[in-house]
Order: C-alpha cells, then structure tokens, then sequence
C-alpha cells in the first residue's frame, strides 16, 4: 500500500492505495465518484476522461499513485470548481441544449474532453472539434450533436 | 374545489411536435447517474470469470485449488458445480418446429463451443482479487476442429467436415422459406426468373454481411441480491421483463419472488436484448452464498463474449424486363448463428424476410433462409436486426440493375416502387403498407442533396481521371418496425407476444405518475412520454414522471426493441390516459352536479357542455384521493391501464443520398455529403427524432466502410479490443443533412412510426452503392463491407470487386513485445474466405 | 482492466531510479508516461514485479535550445514538445508527427522518451526522429553515452537502451529553412497508423537539394527511405520528378499484414505517401 493524497473537485483525500490501482478505480471504487465511468480496457474510448492539473487525461491511464499531490477534477466537481455558483458549466448546459448526450455514458468523459478542448482553443473549428474529441468513442449520437454543443459552448456556431 | 371559467381555447397539442430539451439530461451530465456498475451493497462479492481460449475444446480437468487459497476469494466454480437451479440459456424464438438447438448451459461442465466461453468462475471480496485468482485457475483442454467458416459449416455433416456441435450431427440449425406463390401474395419467382432469362435482365449476385458487434458503450454488468425472501437483479439490458420471465421459467424461482431492475443502461442496440451466461451465473452465485454478486465485464469480455450481430451470406437473384420493371426477386440467404441459438437469433434473418421487396410492387418473390451453428460467439439482433441485410439487398440490386440498363439509380427504383396513392398497399411478402410517400421524401431529398450538381462534379471528375472520384449512393428504404402484432408472433411461432403496457396515476398532489413497460437506454422515453401525456390529460409537461424499468414498478411489459417504443408502448401510453378521462368524466359530472353525458374534456379540465362550468382533471384527482364525497358505485380513483397489442407493423421509410470521395492511388473513401428524408409520421419530439437519425446513420455508415468482427484460422476473434474493431470517432465522420416528410401512419392514434433502426437500415447500402458507383469507371460491381482501403483499392486494380484482406492480426498484442506475440504477419483468415476456416 | 499486483517506487532522480533498475533487473519495468504500458499492465499482457515511475525526476523533463540543436529530455510530454516555438519552428517534422500522436488525453501524459524506448515500428515518432538524424542520450551506472538514431531502433520493441539504463534525453539537429510533413494513413482517427511516412526536404530554387524521409510501421523498426533520398536528390520539386523517386519508397521494406492490409498493400501505401509527404514537404503543387 502506499499513501496518496491529493484534491477532487475541490476537497482534500488521502489514502493507502495499492501500486496498482487505476487513478478511475480509486475515483469510483474509494471516493464514490462513479460519474467517471469505464468504457474499455485499451484507453480508446475516453469514457473516464477527468483533469489532472487541470488537463484531460484517461483516469484509466493514470495510476492513482501517479495521481499522488495532484489535483483531480471530475465530471461530478466540473461545474463547481470552474466557479459556476451552482450552475451547470456552459458545457453540460450545451450538451443539454444541442441534445448531445442519448445514453449519456460517453458523456462525462465527453463533456471533459471538451471543456479540455475549449480551454485549449476557445474558438474551435468543427474541424479542430472532431479532432479534439478523437479520443472519446460515442455510439449513439453520430457525435452530429456532440459537435453542435461544442460549437454552441464556445459560441462559434449554434445548434443545426 | 371550484368551478372556473374554461378561459382559452387551447389546442390540445402543445406539447407534441416540440423539441423539448430531455429530463433525462441532468443526471447524466452532471455524473449522478445510476450504472450497474456504480451499485455497491454490503458485503457484496465480486465475479470473474476464466473464459476459454479455444474454439471448440473438451474440457479435460480443471483445477481450481490454487484459486481457492487465494486471499480472500470465497469460492470457485466450474460447470460441474452447477445444478437445476442454474438453469439454462433459453432460445425463445424457434423458427422451425424441426430447429436443432444445441443445449446451453450457464458454464458448460465438459466441452467448450467458442473462444471466450466461461468455463469457470472465481467469486472474491474484490473485484481485483476475483481477477487475480481466475489466473490461477489450471483449465486442461483437448482441441477439438473447429467449425468457423459459414459456407463450409453449413455443408459439412458426420462423416465430412467439422461440426460445431458433433451431438447434433449437423451444423444446420433451421431452414425457413416463404414462397409469394404458395403464400398466394405473388407468383412464381422461378417463372420470373426464367423468363429474365431469356428475354429480360437477370441480376445475380452473392453480397457478405460481415459479422458486427453491438459495442454498446457501457459494458454490461449484474448485480444479485439475495438478500431476504425477494431476489433482486440490476443488470445492463434492454430487457428486464423478459430477463424475469427467462429466469423464472429456467430457474425454478417464481415471478413473483424475482425483481429485475434495469437501472441507468448505456446503450444496446440489441446487444442488450439478451439473456446471459453472465446474468445466470451472477444469480446462481449470489444464491448458493446468500451474499450480493456483482459482474462487470471488461470491454474485450464484452467483444468476445456478447452477442455479434449480421454475419450472413446472401445469394440473390433479380428478374426484370429490358424497361427496368422487376419481375422477381429470390433470396437464399445462409446465416451464422455462432455456437448456440440465442434469445432470437434465430428468428433474425426471418424478421429481414418480409423485406427484401422493400417499397416495390414486386410480383413474384421467395425467400429462402438456412440457419448455421458454428464455433464462433452467438449472434443476435443488432440494430435493424434482419431488416438492414434486407435493405443492403434489395438497394445494392437495384443500383445494379439500373447500371445494367444504363439508367440513373432513382429512375430505376421510381418505376418500380409503390405510388403515394398506391396505399394502403399488400405487398408480395403478405404485409399491408398503411402509408408512405416515396416520392415526396425523394424529391426533398434530391433538392437538399444538389443531386444534379454532384452528378455533374461526377462526370467532371471522370473526364479529368481525377485520382479521388466521386461516387453517388441511393438508398430508398423502408422496415418494418413496432414490433408486434402478437398474432404474427405466434404465426411466426415467436414465445411471446409483441403487446406493451403503460399506467397512469393521478397523484393526489396533482401531479402525474405513468409506469410503462417498455425499458429505455438513452432513447428518451421520459421526455418523449411526458410530452405525450402532457398533451393528452392537458397537465404541465414538467408534472408527468415516466417510470419504467423495474418489474416491482412496472409489473408488465415486454421492453425495447424494434423500434417498438413509441410506436406501441406510446399507443398502450395514449390509451391509458384516455381511459383516466373516461374515470373521471363522472366524477366530474358529481362535482358539478352535471349528466355524465354532458361532460365533455379539453385541456386538463373536464366541462358541462354549452355552459362555463369546468374542473380541472388535477382536482378531480385529488377529490378522488380524499374520496369523502364521490358517485355512487365507483370505485375511489382515476388512476388507469392499458395494454396494446398493435393489429400491424409500422413502415417508417425515406430516401437516403450519399456522396464519398474515394482515392483510388489509397482506396481510402471519406465521406463526402450525407442527406436522408426519413417519413417517420408525425414526431412527437424532433430534437430526440434527429438524434435517432444522426447516431442511426453512424452505426449503419461503420458497417459499410469501418467495422467487423474478424476471428483467425483458430477461431480467436482477433478484433477483440476498441484497437481493432473500428468504432468511428468524430474525426471520421461528418455533419449530416436531415430532414423529414410525413405521411401520418394508420397503424396508431398518434400517426406515428419507429425511428429507432431507419437510418442504421439506409445508410448502409446508400454508403456502399456510393463507393461502387465511384469506382465503376474500374469496371467494380461490388467492395465486400466494410470497404477497407486495402479492399477498394484491391478492387480498383483487379477491376472486379474480388479484393480482400486476407491476414489477420490484431494489433495491440503485437504491440507488447514482451508477450512474444511480435509475429504480425501470423494468421490469414476471412471470415467469408472458402478455403479458410475450418478443419486443423 | 485491473493490473496484477506490482510494487512501485517513483525515484525523484536519474541515480536513484538507476539503482532500482539495477537492483530488480528484469523484474522491474519503466513507468514513463504510461499510455502504452498501462494498457498492457490492464490486460495483464505483461506483469513486472516492480514498476519504476520515473515520471517525478525534474531533470528529465524540458526542452532546450542548444544553437544547433533542441534537447529535448525524456519525460517531457508531448503537449509540452507541442507548445514549444523552437521544436515548432526549426524542427518542424518532429513537431508534426507529435501532432498525430493518439489523442489529446494520451499527448497530456505521454512522453517522446518513453514512446521511442517502447519502440512499437507503428509509433509516430521513431520515423521523424531517424529522418532527422537525432542524437539518444542513455544513462547508466557507467555514465552518459549517446546512440545515433540509426543505431537506436534494434527490432520490434526493442531499443539500444539497456535493462539497467534510461533514456534521458533526445537532441534533435535544427532543419531550419527546410520543408516537412508528415502523411499518417489511419481508416479511423484513433487507430495506430496503418503506414505513415515522415519527410523533410531542402528546397533551393525549385530544386530539392537534400531529401530526409522516415517510414512509420513498414518494418520492425522505424526505416528510412534511402533510395528515395538518393533519387530526390537534385531534383526538380515537381509532381512528376517526385512520384518517379517515390516508387522506391517500398525498397527494403518488411511490413507486416494484419487486419487494415497486407505487406504488399502497404509497400504500395509506402509510394503515395512517400510522394505526397514529400510534394507537401516541398510545397509543391500536386495533381
């Protein structure tokens, strides 16, 4: 076991973790974070997308020990810690709005990478948009819609 | 309680035809969602499971005490563990009275039929404790041939070839056939044929509808408790009523002690409508340790181990004269149903056999249809589910048929399809076509597209020998869908019926509780529903709560599939609303001391005709909660059910155009321009409508150019992780030009039709006759799916078509060195490749 | 999806994280960015006993200018390499074939040192590093000692670098004034490359002076493309000189055939795209 300690969304954790143990498995299984989620065992499918000092990586890519004195922001935290004084962050608001979500399990990840995106490239193109979310698989949505939320979030677009 | 006066002449539909934005969103997008995963219980104990590697083996010993010892497992077991009240896999739809179904067991006890099965499991006080036990598990196994190539499966017998099942001395599982001539809905197809033959246009060809993989994004997971006198399981499906029935009947543990929840279920698209090896493991677990079990399968598990979709060859033939009218259509399809009949598997193929004559006057058609055990994971439905192998046909063949006569792919399908005023229309396969109108979609659709300016960007392209050609696909489908009329079911021998059921509760806070019994997994069914009834009692959309997907909650229904939702579900939904009016008419009559007979209902408030006098249904709900004063002879309460069983399918339909760009130097195809008007009748919600379409569209587009699941010459599926089976990301796809016409159906009060399957069943083909017809200049009449770059251009440079990948290896365990898997060139097989497959 | 069990020590310095590589042996596995081995720990591909994350040692990471060349250390990760106006500017090759990497989750943590110590020939950035002649700085008990590119790529997932040794940094030569591109051929966007190729050419007056073009998963190591380079060599950057040069692009190559194509299929991938990186490297107008 070895002691980690590090902030999610916003509060401090500590524990003793196993080497082994996924940075997304500490996140549900021993904090309860289970708006993260596991979509694949080849970090293909970005499902369990959160910030690690304030950049997108897969949780399932990271150990939590990696994880050890960073600050960690989830799905769960996204709205807070960007300050949004109890509001949804402006791109879980675009994705209700632009209808971009239908099972919802690519979702968080999605949603996550996106924010990542928009931080990186506040006026995307949809071009720069799909290939800032390569690294999320979605099934159901044809990504027509995620694109549109994207768009509509950053203001570059609106809903088609 | 008072009389008001009825102020405005609302309309009753205000909700209806609006894009409300979905209740369903804010738990999923702020991650407060309920995954089967997420669900922990006390004590709860997790599975793994030990899958076999091999195809076809015998299982000679398996040791298990090293797992045992293992710190913190609580139990292994095998198959030979297993007793009565495991119960068994069941195949619920046998297509022939005469159907070989080979014997599915949970955890088979002696002999292994595709790599991947479970042969053992591992139960521990963690899940990564289970994991690390499976891998002490020593499994012997004697190799056994496997049987894995359809064609050569589907000849093979006792003394020649491999068997899947050797018990059952054949690999031939059912054979099933409609005949337009002997059904008395057609001629003669072989009239036809020969006809064509010797004065006409004959099209023959074989087309291969490779093996998919649901790929569902949240990997299925169960969890049992058996804590108590009620057995409760949460589990991943798209099926919790038939998931309780299933269990009941094969475990011996009665309906009424078994509660299945299906909580939060991210996605399906029929991978979902299974029951599983997984699921009864799970159950007998939990109850032979009294403790809480849960089994989440990695996403490789998933691929291996759920259920594949398609995977048929389909040998076609099509008749017509010179001017283009067809004549005829025979279909011999050979189906692949892996290594046991699933829930429907089976009954797959049949649901496509009622489709191939699509939405043409065809006069004389037959279908025929073998079904193949082979030593490869089950297949079942996939989204469409034998209606997408259908509509590849018949669109590929007329695409072909108008190359043949030298005319344009629309011309072709124009003369032949069904006129708007043509409906009602009984076609060839014994269907009546309530509605449709395959003009109008088409010329939306040809405006939307700039037919003519592609067409000519075509001709330009062609001249110049531009490397990259422009190739055009047309796709004019129609399915049946709603599944079922409960009649054609049982003709079908189906061991259930197609009805659905939905109640409505008058609370007595006003607000509105409905249950349904069709269980959704991201299709939007609280929003859509709620809008419904919204409309229907005349009450505020945010006051309608749908629930669903719990059998203690809804105790009946037959779930989600088929595009059946809305279409019957919604239809059992309007009903019960409408029998809560019927209740409270003489309750109102009480209340305003009226004639029931005068009591007429319009937006949310039941009046006396010709005068103002009126009570909301809301209060007459809570009067009826009170009860202290209402009629004589009622019983208290509004509250109402309903069940539906539809008196026919519904036939969504539309017109689909496609434009790829296809480099002939690489043969890679990139999508150029996507348009489809789908007639879906009227919409309820056209937000959630085009989000059907668009993800629709994506999923039949991968089956055309991207995605299949491809096993080597041991039967190892070696696309068995998201590196190899090629789901598109964003990066691969383009935005979609949607529309719609609408033709209200007459099959349900709402004029509705499915929307859930269309744009999978058109775009396959519309995306497929697009590279052909880039690629016809090469002298190419077919690119077997997907459309690999190595195949199209293969195709370009043999100028036939013929090209395909013919090695197989994945690569991420190439990509690990350290696993002495550093040979990548190992292995060739094609799943549909003759001399491939089977014997070693 | 969970790794067996290992133990883990994250060494805060290049001697440290020596003494434990040297202590476990082959027992013990590099944890640098991980987006390769975490996948392989997940599927219990491969199990180390021990795993050395030497992603808290500050001296391995950051990029500098050292006149003629850009040092770049191991662990510094590939967003970093990304925002860098130097690597942007006067290595542009590296710079773009790192812009093809994965994902942008996978670039956040995965590093160029550990990419090329993993050595997988479909790999972007071996082929970019062999067409520009860098320099490999490996670390061991004895010391520093440096590897030519061309010496660095041994075989399928095998690399110069020692079991007891690290590779600590990668100095790339400044191509300022030169052209580059890198053609990646993928069917779907997060897919390893099927093939990919890595030029970059010297144009003076319309006439390509030097050619430098690497090959992406045609081999078990990154190649390059000499007979190409050769032919390219004082020829007129025009579509038809180049395509003539390019067919050679295939010559001593070993691809492998899995499910996106075979070797032969890929040989000839090797042609169009050599042409096509090489006509984008130029500037040239194609068609």
């Amino acid at each position: 076991m070895t002691r980690i300690e590090l902030t999610v969304d916003g509060a401090r954790v500590s524990d003793d973790v196993e080497p082994r143990m996924l940075l997304v498995h500490y996140l549900r299984e021993k904090l309860g974070k289970t708006g993260t989620v596991i979509g694949c065992d080849t970090s293909n499918c970005g499902a369990c997308t959160v910030h690690l000092d304030g950049r997108s990586v897969k949780s399932c890519n990271v150990l939590a020990v990696q994880a050890d004195g960073a600050e960690v922001t989830t799905i769960e935290g996204l709205a807070a810690t960007a300050g949004t004084d109890g509001h949804l962050h402006k791109v879980q608001e675009a994705f209700h709005e632009c209808h971009a979500l239908q099972c919802g399990f690519c979702t968080p990840g999605m949603i996550m990478q996106s924010v990542d995106l928009l931080n990186d490239n506040p006026n995307p193109t949809e071009e720069e948009i799909r290939l800032g979310i390569e690294g999320n698989l979605c099934r159901c949505t044809g990504y027509h819609n995620i694109v549109r939320a994207v768009q509509t979030a950053a203001g570059t677009g609106g809903a088609q | 309680m008072t009389a008001v006066q009825d102020s405005a002449q609302e309309t009753s539909t205000t909700e209806i035809g609006r894009d409300r934005r979905r209740k369903e969103d804010q738990r999923l997008i702020t991650g407060r969602t309920r995954w089967t995963d997420n669900i922990t219980l006390p004590g709860m104990l997790h599975l793994a499971m030990v899958r076999s590697p091999y195809a076809h083996a015998k299982i000679t010993s398996i040791d298990t005490s090293a797992a045992q010892q293992a710190t913190n497992v609580v139990a292994v077991y095998t198959g030979a563990d297993l007793d009565e009240s495991a119960g068994v896999l069941i195949n619920a739809w046998p297509i022939t009275p005469d159907q070989k179904t080979p014997n599915h067991p949970p955890i088979p006890a002696d002999r292994v039929t595709f790599a991947g099965e479970i042969v053992a499991c591992v139960v521990a006080r963690s899940a990564a404790e289970a994991r690390d036990a499976a891998e002490l598990v020593d499994v012997e196994y004697e190799e056994l041939p496997a049987a894995l190539d359809l064609k050569e499966a589907v000849a093979a017998d006792q003394s020649n070839g491999v068997l899947a099942h050797p018990d059952l001395g054949t690999n031939k599982s059912a054979f099933w056939k409609f005949d337009s001539a002997e059904a008395g809905t057609g001629g003669d197809v072989e009239e036809a044929i020969a006809k064509a033959r010797n004065d006409g246009v004959l099209i023959e060809r074989e087309y291969r509808q490779q093996r998919l993989i649901p790929a569902f994004m949240e990997p299925r997971s169960v969890v049992v408790d058996p804590t108590g006198e009620q057995l409760t399981m949460w589990s991943a499906t798209q099926i919790p009523h038939i998931l309780r029935f299933a269990l009941a009947a094969t475990t011996g543990v009665p309906e009424s002690k078994i509660r299945v929840i299906a909580p939060d279920v991210g996605g399906g698209f029929g991978g979902k409508l299974q029951v599983t090896p997984e699921e009864w493991t799970a159950w007998w677990v939990a109850r032979q340790l009294g403790k809480p079990v849960k089994y989440t399968e990695t996403r490789s598990e998933s691929l291996m181990a759920g259920h594949h979709g398609r995977d048929q060859w389909q040998k076609l033939t099509l008749a017509a004269e010179k001017d283009g009218t067809v004549t005829g259509l025979k279909v011999e399809l050979t189906a692949d149903l892996g290594s046991y009949v699933s829930l429907v598997g089976g009954g797959v193929p049949v649901l496509g056999a009622f489709m191939f004559n699509a939405i043409y006057k065809f006069p004389a058609y037959q279908f025929t249809c073998q079904t193949v055990l082979t030593n490869k994971t089950w297949t079942d439905a996939y989204r469409g589910a034998g209606r997408p192998e259908a509509t590849f046909a018949i669109e590929r063949l007329m695409d072909e048929l108008a190359n043949e006569l030298g005319v344009d792919p629309l011309e072709v399908r124009e003369k032949n399809w069904i006129r708007h005023e043509e409906f009602p229309f009984t076609t060839v396969a014994g269907l009546e076509y309530d509605s449709g109108n395959y003009e109008a979609a088409t010329e939306k659709a040809k405006e939307h597209f700039g037919y003519d300016e592609l067409r000519a960007e075509q001709q330009r392209r062609r001249d110049s020998n531009d490397p990259v050609q422009l190739g055009i696909g047309v796709s004019t489908f129609t399915e049946m869908c709603g599944l079922a009329p409960s009649r054609v079911l049982g003709s079908l021998d189906y061991g259930a019926g197609g009805w659905e059921h939905a109640s409505v509760r008058m609370l007595a806070t006003g607000k509105v509780e409905v249950v349904v019994g069709v269980s959704p997994h991201g299709q939007g069914h609280e929003t859509a529903f709620s809008q419904i009834v919204a409309d229907r009692l005349g009450v505020p959309f945010e006051d309608v709560e749908i629930l669903h997907g719990d059998t203690q909650i809804s105790h009946k229904g037959l779930d989600t599939y088929g595009s059946r939702s809305l279409v019957v579900g919604g239809e059992a939904l309007v009903r019960a609303a409408d029998k809560v009016i019927e209740k409270a008419k003489p309750y109102a009559a009480h209340m305003l001391e009226a004639n029931p007979d005068d009591i007429e209902f319009q937006a949310g408030r039941l009046g006396v005709k010709g005068t103002d006098q009126s009570v909301a249904l809301t209060e007459i709900a809570t009067a009826a909660f009170a009860s202290h004063d209402y009629p004589e002879g009622l019983e208290p309460g509004i509250d109402a059910e309903a069940t539906y069983d539809p008196v026919n399918f519904n036939f969504p339909h539309g017109t689909h155009l496609c434009a790829v760009e296809v480099d002939t130097e690489t043969g890679q195809v990139k999508m150029r321009k996507y348009t489809c008007v789908d007639d879906i009748g009227n919409v309820i919600n056209p937000l959630i409508v085009e989000g059907q379409v668009h993800g629709g569209l994506v999923q039949g587009i991968a089956q055309a150019l991207w995605e299949e699941a491809v096993h080597d010459e041991s039967g190892t599926l070696v696309s068995a992780s998201f590196v190899d089976y090629l789901v598109p990301t964003a990066a691969d796809t383009i935005s979609f030009d949607v529309d719609h016409n609408s033709t209200a159906s007459l099959t349900n009060t709402l004029g509705t039709k499915g929307v859930g399957e269309a744009g999978t069943i058109a775009s396959t083909p519309a995306v497929v006759n697009a590279v052909v017809d880039a690629l016809r200049p090469f002298g190419v009449h077919d690119v077997q799916m997907p459309c690999t770059p190595e195949r199209v251009w293969k195709a370009v440079h043999a100028g036939d078509g013929g090209g395909t990948t013919e090695a197989a290896a994945p690569h991420f365990d190439a990509a690990t060195g350290e696993t002495g898997q550093t040979d990548r060139s190992a292995g060739a097989d094609d799943p549909g490749a003759p001399e491939e497959g089977a014997g070693a | 999806m969970i790794p067996a069990k290992f133990d883990y020590a994250a060494p805060t310095s290049v001697e440290e994280a020596l003494g434990l590589l040297a202590e476990h042996g082959d027992d013990a596995k590099v944890l640098a960015g991980g987006q390769s081995l975490l996948p392989v720990l997940r599927m219990r591909l491969n199990a180390p006993e021990m795993v050395v994350d030497i992603g808290r040692i500050d001296a391995l990471k950051g990029i500098t200018d050292d006149g003629s060349t850009v040092t770049i250390g191991a662990m510094t990760p590939y967003y970093e390499i990304l925002a860098n106006d130097t690597v942007r500017t006067s290595c542009g090759l590296l710079h773009k074939a790192i812009t093809e990497v994965a994902d942008p989750q996978i670039r956040h943590r995965g590093t160029l040192g550990g990419a090329l110590v993993h050595a997988d020939p479909a790999g972007d950035c071996g082929a970019p590093v062999l067409a520009m002649d860098a320099e490999l700085v490996i670390t061991g008990s004895g010391g520093e000692r440096t590897v030519a590119a061309a010496d660095f790529f041994e075989d399928l997932f095998t690399t110069a670098v020692g079991e007891d040794e690290l590779l600590t940094a990668i100095r790339v030569p400044k191509y300022d004034g030169w052209g580059s591109h890198y053609e990646k051929f993928v069917r779907v966007a997060h897919q390893w490359p099927i093939v990919a190729v890595a030029a970059q050419v010297k144009v003076d007056g319309g006439t390509i002076s030097e050619a430098r073009i690497g090959l992406t998963n045609m081999g078990s190591t990154p190649l390059r493309a000499t007979g190409v380079e050769q032919a390219l060599a004082g020829k007129e950057a025009t579509e038809a000189a180049v395509r003539e040069a390019c067919d050679r692009a295939a010559e001593g190559t070993n691809p492998p055939s899995d499910l996106n194509g075979d070797a032969d299929y890929r040989k000839h991938l090797a042609t169009v795209l050599t042409r096509r990186a090489v006509l984008a490297a130029a500037g040239a107008q194609t068609g």
